[in-house]
């Protein structure tokens, strides 16, 4: 691997740019490898990278049926934040936070992080109260955060509707200055670069047809390019995990929902800090080309169309322009959705499956993306020494039945 | 937009409704053990194609139904009651 720096920006620049190194292989697959990881999203590259960089496991593939980082990691609104409620939670975010804090130098490759802050509005005084609980857990975890009041927040981001005439006035909020955003397919794109420097297989457009099975065992995948056997096998397909569950012969505790996100036509700066208002239902941050990036609740039905439906795009742009009326005259420019993996208390499940040789890395619903690094390093742990980190061990699918639930359903600020 | 043809008022849009989830669960007897109730409470089919789903109508009549519902193409194939079985799969 090359190394990016200022020197090979210059050299390459002399070069007009023609010369750059292809940035990873397109390998074929080989017939085995100890670990298989299905599903080339930021969950599965990071988790191949940390098998190689941290465990020395790199006779490694990560298999995906399109192109990697064009799931849920290529679909979200990049947002990057640890404020949860639970120590669990608390303690497994903020390593993801840490980590990213640190990622552009670790894989040498800019994730153009921007650690802008991120506001939680509160609109009521039960949501100032509720809210002041939440940080005190915050900052109890050993989390930032801090309650500010109107005028702060009015300082901070001029455009948002702070009058008292507004439909939902705004009496406070809750800062975390460490949130903010990342750009979503760079930290795709550097896990992908730095796990392939490290002898991983990215095979793209491969994908997995079924699980091959011996003695009771998953010892291998059925691919679209053939049987690709292994020692273990990892899933980290987000909302397609009970498609693949079902393939092995169990159910989990996930439901798959589409979730929308959308773009507006680019404007000039706006709006420096991420903010998300649960009685709107709307979070929303500009991105550096100027677009307003916005998202909101889940769309109303179990669905598997990357599409998502209008009814829950009117219900959020109407929320948008309830807290910036200004962006009423802006064009809507794109629209998308990605299958999240909804779990009953919003926590993941990183887990060694029913079935022995299979390992299960899913249930981020909609918050996937800022536990990126965390669930790869956690996931890695988990299939290199086969016991659970203990930053993930209480994510385990035992707690659905002992009913140790971490039900971070309020932190996640909008009510999926 | 799903246009949802309610068994007692006939076809209303899907802001009409909501949705309840999969059909067909059957409660275990109580005294089953933690990993038979947790199946029952939490495990779902969740299935990538037709799924049978209970839906309210929660802005109308009030009644809940079931329906038969592909979850790719949203295609609605059967609406049916609830002291009925789920109807055969036709191609």
């Amino acid at each position: 691997m090359s190394r990016y720096s200022f020197l090979s920006l210059l050299r390459n620049g002399l070069n007009h740019h023609r010369r750059w190194p292809q940035a990873w292989r397109s390998p074929a697959p080989k017939p085995a490898y100890d670990v298989v990881v299905i599903g080339a999203g930021g969950h599965g590259l990071a988790t191949a990278y940390y098998l190689a960089a941290e465990h020395g496991i790199a006779n490694v593939a990560v298999v995906d049926k399109g192109w990697l980082g064009g799931g849920n990691t290529g679909r979200n609104t990049t947002i990057v934040r640890s404020n949860y409620l639970y120590p669990e939670s608390a303690a497994f975010y903020d390593f993801a936070l840490r980590l990213y804090e640190r990622l552009s130098d670790t894989l040498n490759y800019n994730i153009m992080l921007s650690q802008r802050g991120l506001i939680t509005l509160a609109h009521s005084r039960h949501e100032l109260e509720a809210m002041a609980a939440w940080v005190n857990a915050m900052q109890v975890n050993g989390v930032d955060a801090e309650a500010i009041g109107t005028d702060e927040i009015r300082r901070m981001a001029p455009l948002l509707d702070c009058s008292t005439s507004a439909r939902f006035p705004v009496l406070g909020g809750a800062l975390q200055r460490r949130a903010g955003i990342a750009r979503h397919d760079a930290v795709a794109w550097a896990y992908a670069r730095a796990a392939d420097a490290r002898g991983v297989d990215i095979i793209q457009n491969c994908e997995v047809h079924g699980l091959i099975e011996e003695a009771g065992r998953i010892v291998g995948v059925e691919t679209a390019r053939g049987p690709i056997r292994a020692g273990k096998v990892v899933m980290a397909v987000a909302g397609h995990s009970s498609v693949l569950a079902a393939k092995a012969g169990f159910r989990l505790p996930v439901t798959s929902y589409a979730l929308q996100a959308m773009v507006s036509e680019p404007v000039k700066p706006m709006l420096d800090v991420v903010l998300l208002s649960p009685a709107t239902g709307v979070y929303v941050s500009q991105s550096d080309k100027g677009e307003l990036v916005f998202g909101g609740g889940l769309d109303l039905y179990p669905s598997y169309g990357q599409r998502g439906n209008f009814p829950t795009v009117e219900t959020v742009i109407a929320g948008l322009i309830e807290m910036f009326p200004g962006a009423s005259r802006l064009r809507w420019m794109r629209q998308w959705a990605g299958i999240t993996d909804v779990v009953h208390d919003s926590s993941p499940i990183i887990d060694r499956a029913p079935k022995p040789g299979l390992y299960i890395n899913c249930g981020w619903g909609t918050g996937g993306f800022k536990a990126i690094p965390a669930g790869g390093f956690t996931t890695a742990h988990l299939v290199a020494r086969d016991e659970p980190h203990p930053l993930a061990s209480a994510f385990t699918l035992k707690r659905f039945e002992t009913g140790a639930m971490i039900d971070e359903a309020a932190a996640a600020g909008i009510s999926h | 937009m799903l246009l949802i043809d309610c068994p007692w008022c006939g076809p209303r849009d899907e802001i009409e409704f909501v949705c309840g989830g999969e059909s067909h669960i059957v409660r275990p007897a109580p005294e089953v053990d933690d990993a038979a109730w947790a199946d029952y409470m939490f495990m779902r089919t969740n299935p990538k194609g037709r799924h049978a789903e209970r839906w309210g109508h929660v802005h109308g009549c009030g009644q809940w139904f079931s329906l038969v519902r592909d979850t790719v193409t949203h295609e609605i194939s059967a609406v049916y009651r609830f002291d009925q079985p789920r109807p055969a799969e036709r191609d």
